[in-house]
């Protein structure tokens, strides 16, 4: 199976986020970047993937800054084969851009399955993988979290609002990855050592305007000071009190 | 260009979905603001329950678009069909769901259509003609403000944060039969959540647990909780417990779960990391129940109180049981 995993580097989930002077971007300093959670996900499901079919190559691509060639690594330490760094000054506010440049590069390597991460934890856009899919016209399972693959065809579950939905596709297809699909493997010392010299390429790439003008990057709505009601069950009626005739939400 | 907008709805085994009131809502605004009138457009495989309350909204002309492969969700179709209307209709914008069928197919129809979608917007104006959203980024740590610089501009809207307005204007209804191919991923069933279960995304009420419960069985405090408010509250979890397998995945509250914004947000034994803040931090009453007095989640929390959940929370649901009662 020749797979390809699209992931991308973002922010610890943990980290602070301070916004830098130009009010329209994320100050970076002492921020710690990672391969985004829902993309470990996305390389670990395509590492069993190739392990159970006993062939094959996985290939992570990235669109992103130069920084993100550690991000591959982490990738390439977990098992994938090769990386491809899709490099590029800034990180397009338009998913449409991402796709387009991921799509050209997938387009003529006969992938098997092409994984992504239900969506970034930085810029919350979900929706990469499925513009992927139609800019190569391939079906899109989205937020797959049990998977079942057989010759040409696979069965996915997906979480929906109120329930589970069980959908089935052929293949070649697009999927993006939820959390519950699978516990993503730490990479070994040994996977870190041999990551250094796998292949990585890095390719210029030069994306359009696209259709987002970043105005602003603004702190959330700071909330009002709480209080502490009191404690222990004997402040649960003053509790039920506030919560009808000063929040009145009961 | 046309200041009409077009919202693109969500029907489930041919019943409107509430998100879909938001989303005519949040159209409507735009439509106000652009001077242009409200189309609603609803994928389905035959009569909507529902759709005749949509002028009440907002929507000037309600269309149902039917196609055989429309009973269940039809990714590809779905994305055609509205694809098609928008080519069609000349909007100055459009608006979908950020629900998990708004996920998956608004992205498609942007992709054949080449135009951005601004994904999960919370907030929408005009300003000199042009159409400027807020959006959350980074599971709300910070919000951007966007300018969509292309026409349709395309955004998907966040559930729970658009209220609904209801207006009195009724909308003309019609009925049009697509042809479009039914799509690659077919839907075989959708296995319902335990009867009555609510999503933590949707609920207007969540009760959230954390390590504090001390062990999985002990979640039943808060089921019975959640059942005091009479059907209008999800239970929610931390990463923490999600992680550790007492709870599913769907269930998460935080930047690797869900974003959650509901009326009443109520952590209990939840210390409050900055990962599961960042989740709920929108919701518009937040109470905290933790026998930690110095537990991050005070800081966010509108009303606290410091003890013992086992003891508190019974006597909550009893108090909420006489409200109901």
């Amino acid at each position: 199976m020749k797979i390809a995993v699209c992931i991308k580097r973002v922010p610890d989930t943990e980290a602070r986020i301070k916004i830098a002077p130009d009010g329209k971007s994320l100050d970076e300093a002492g921020v710690k970047f990672i391969l985004n959670p829902y993309d470990e996900f996305a390389v670990e499901e395509a590492l069993q993937r190739k392990e159970k079919a006993g062939a094959g190559e996985v290939v992570v691509i990235t669109l992103g800054p130069a920084t993100a060639q550690e991000t591959i690594r982490t990738a390439l330490a977990m098992g994938a084969d090769r990386g491809v760094l899709l490099q590029v000054d800034r990180t397009p506010l338009d998913g449409l851009e991402v796709a387009r440049a991921l799509a050209a590069e997938l387009k003529d390597g006969a992938y098997d399955l092409i994984l992504c991460g239900k969506m970034a934890v930085d810029d919350y856009n979900h929706q990469v993988g499925p513009m992927v899919a139609e800019l190569l016209g391939l079906p899109c399972v989205t937020a797959v979290a049990h998977l079942e693959l057989e010759a040409g065809e696979g069965t996915a579950e997906r979480e929906v609002e109120g329930g589970i939905e069980v959908v089935e596709f052929p293949l070649p297809a697009v999927l993006t990855a939820d959390k519950g699909l699978n516990e993503p493997r730490y990479p070994a010392l040994k996977g870190i050592m041999a990551a250094k010299k796998k292949p990585l390429d890095v390719k210029l790439v030069t994306l359009g305007a696209g259709g987002l003008e970043l105005l602003a990057m603004m702190p959330p709505a700071e909330r009002k000071e709480g209080r502490i009601v009191g404690e222990g069950p004997v402040a649960v009626a003053e509790l039920v009190r506030l919560l009808r005739e000063e929040a009145k939400v009961l | 260009m046309s200041g009409a907008v077009l919202a693109v709805l969500e029907q489930r085994d041919g019943t409107l979905r509430k998100v879909s009131h938001e989303v005519v809502t949040a159209a409507r605004r735009l439509a106000d603001a652009l001077g242009g009138t409200v189309d609603a457009l609803i994928p389905a495989a035959g009569p909507v329950t529902g759709a005749d309350a949509l002028g009440g909204f907002g929507a000037d002309r309600v269309v149902t678009m039917t196609a055989p492969s429309f009973a269940r969700y039809d990714a590809e179709g779905y994305a055609q069909a509205a694809a098609d209307q928008i080519k069609a209709g000349g909007y100055g914008a459009v608006v979908f769901a950020a629900s998990a069928a708004g996920k998956d197919f608004a992205p498609r129809a942007a992709a054949k259509l080449g135009l951005a979608l601004a994904a999960d917007v919370t907030d929408v104006a005009v300003e000199g003609g042009a159409v400027i959203l807020t959006r959350p980024v980074y599971a709300g740590k910070a919000l951007l403000r966007v300018k969509v610089t292309t026409r349709p501009a395309l955004l998907s809207i966040r559930p729970n944060v658009f209220t609904p307005v209801s207006r009195p204007h009724p909308g003309a209804q019609e009925t049009g039969a697509v042809s479009v191919p039914a799509g690659r991923v077919v839907v075989r069933e959708v296995k319902a959540a335990a009867a009555g279960a609510l999503d933590v995304a949707e609920a207007p009420i969540v009760i959230s647990g954390g390590r504090g419960l001390k062990e999985p069985a002990n979640f039943a405090v808060l089921e019975q909780l959640a059942q005091a408010f009479g059907g209008k509250a999800a239970v929610g979890a931390s990463r923490a417990v999600v992680d550790a397998g007492w709870r599913p995945h769907g269930d998460q509250v935080g930047q690797t779960g869900k974003t959650v914004s509901p009326t009443l947000y109520i952590a209990v034994g939840i210390s409050g990391a900055i990962q599961h803040l960042a989740g709920m931090r929108t919701s518009k009453v937040i109470v905290a129940i933790n026998k930690d007095k110095d537990a991050p989640i005070f800081k966010v929390a509108d009303y606290g109180i410091v003890g013992d959940l086992f003891e508190i929370v019974p006597k909550l649901a009893d108090e909420i049981k006489k409200l109901h009662g």
